[in-house]
């Protein structure tokens, strides 16, 4: 049943867009706001369905609001996606060709980094090597601070990652793009950037995944192989020894 | 289905004056599908554009999506605007008649003064509404000198690093003239050049001079009808 679009649902769809990527408690307040303010009916329960009327009408045009859970919390974020994108589009217009090529080469680092992350100095170190124009590692760090910014790259401790909104936006992409490298989380089947891994059976769960499913198990064992899970399970408390 | 033309050498003219009759209008020929597929790559590009409130220009959409289906046109052009009106709330709107320019202005009732913008979007949006108030206040036109001597009282300084806005000159005599907010033009037999500022289209579309001067009404703690003169022109602009 495709209800029909009223003005709550195009201004929700405007700020989720102009927002480039919107927290779950923030989309709730959002829902509530764009209803009350086009005096629409409202229940606090119903965000999905008023969603989902977005998307039927958004579909003919190869476009989504995508829900995506952050690596670092676990929380739910939400994105407007292009599902025709092959490539790195929607930056396209917004950063030169340079620019885009030292994003696709970090995002190669990342990716096929242990733990997900790629450290500065190895980004900078690919700056001069551009073939689209070579940058100063001054300009490089200016570059990534952007990326950064406008929420394509997140940095901890000198070292950066996919930010969520990069991953909502580019899951597709990137599975198709690295196929063979590309981990997906062994619970939620979503791409996993950062993940933890185990040791035996070699397959990988997002943090928050690991935290969820571990929660309460003292002898947390891996879900594929049964062997004990070797990481630091963040949160949960374990017996015997720990180091 | 096109027929293909029987290459039989010498004498094949008349047949090719034949076959003329029979292929249909090119837009016809063009499938529902086809359209649908061009319709939402104009949306698209029509979106990602106006992200930056860069005014498109037709050229730009023939070149880069348009193409082949030139002779759809129009007809692309329709059903993109009525998609975005459906599903974005947005409208295409020709700001330049004679060279063909358009921007997206936002349809959807806005509420009391408020944008559903990011954060230095907000603050941009403060500032040029009260540019735009500053203008029309003093007669829908203004000198260069006077509205930087005007914004000095906001403690915003041309020459100097503004801490939210950065460079002001930058913003206010590119952006938001590149933008369609403001309009610039010399005015003729001063030397040095000067010039004056003056409502841009894009203004002209996304706010009135009945929300400016009620703007104006409730920063001064006054009536609107206190100004008497802009009150007049602001009702009688309401169309």
């Amino acid at each position: 049943m495709a209800a029909q679009m009223t003005n709550a649902h195009r201004r929700f769809l405007q700020a989720l867009m102009s927002n480039g990527i919107t927290e779950g408690s923030e989309a709730k307040k959002l829902h509530q706001h764009c209803c009350e303010t086009d005096k629409v009916y409202y229940a606090h329960d119903k965000l999905d369905d008023f969603i989902s009327t977005i998307n039927s009408h958004l579909q003919p045009l190869f476009m989504q609001i995508r829900k995506g859970i952050s690596e670092d919390d676990g929380r739910a974020h939400y994105a407007v996606v292009n599902l025709a994108e092959t490539e790195v589009t929607k930056m396209a217009s917004d950063y030169t060709e340079s620019e885009l090529e030292l994003f696709r080469k970090t995002m190669d680092l990342i990716i096929l980094s242990e733990n997900g992350f790629a450290s500065s100095t190895d980004i900078l170190n690919l700056a001069d090597q551009l073939k689209t124009k070579k940058m100063k590692k001054k300009e490089a760090e200016q570059v990534l601070k952007v990326f950064v910014e406008d929420k394509w790259l997140s940095e901890k401790n000198g070292e950066y990652t996919l930010h969520t909104r990069c991953i909502i936006e580019m899951e597709q992409y990137i599975l198709s793009n690295y196929q063979d490298v590309a981990r997906k989380c062994n619970i939620c089947h979503s791409l996993a950037i950062q993940s933890q891994g185990c040791e035996s059976c070699g397959i990988g769960m997002h943090l928050p995944c690991v935290r969820k499913y571990f929660r309460g198990q003292t002898e947390p064992r891996c879900p594929e192989c049964n062997e004990f899970w070797s990481c630091d399970t963040p949160g949960v408390s374990r017996m015997g020894s720990q180091t | 289905m096109s027929q293909r033309k029987r290459s039989k050498g010498l004498g094949c003219s008349q047949l090719l004056d034949g076959e003329d009759d029979s292929i249909p209008t090119q837009v016809e020929r063009r499938s529902q599908e086809q359209l649908n597929q061009k319709v939402s790559e104009l949306v698209q590009f029509l979106l990602v554009k106006d992200q930056k409130k860069i005014p498109i220009k037709r050229a730009d959409i023939l070149k880069n999506i348009i193409r082949e289906y030139r002779d759809a046109y129009s007809e692309i052009i329709r059903r993109a605007d009525r998609t975005l009106q459906e599903v974005f709330g947005l409208q295409l709107v020709e700001i330049d008649a004679k060279r063909h320019i358009y921007i997206l202005i936002n349809n959807l009732p806005c509420a009391e003064g408020e944008q559903l913008c990011r954060d230095k979007e907000k603050e941009k949006m403060g500032l040029l509404l009260v540019i735009l108030s500053f203008i029309f206040m003093k007669g829908n036109s203004v000198k260069d000198s006077a509205l930087w001597e005007f914004l000095h009282l906001l403690r915003v300084y041309p020459g100097k690093q503004h801490s939210v806005f950065g460079d002001v000159r930058k913003l206010v005599a590119e952006e938001f003239v590149r933008q369609k907010y403001l309009e610039t033009t010399a005015i003729p037999l001063t030397d040095p050049p000067e010039f004056k500022y003056q409502w841009g289209p894009r203004a002209e579309k996304e706010t009135s001079k009945k929300d400016v001067l009620n703007f104006v009404a409730k920063m001064q703690g006054k009536d609107p009808k206190f100004w008497a003169s802009q009150y007049s022109e602001a009702n009688k602009a309401t169309t």
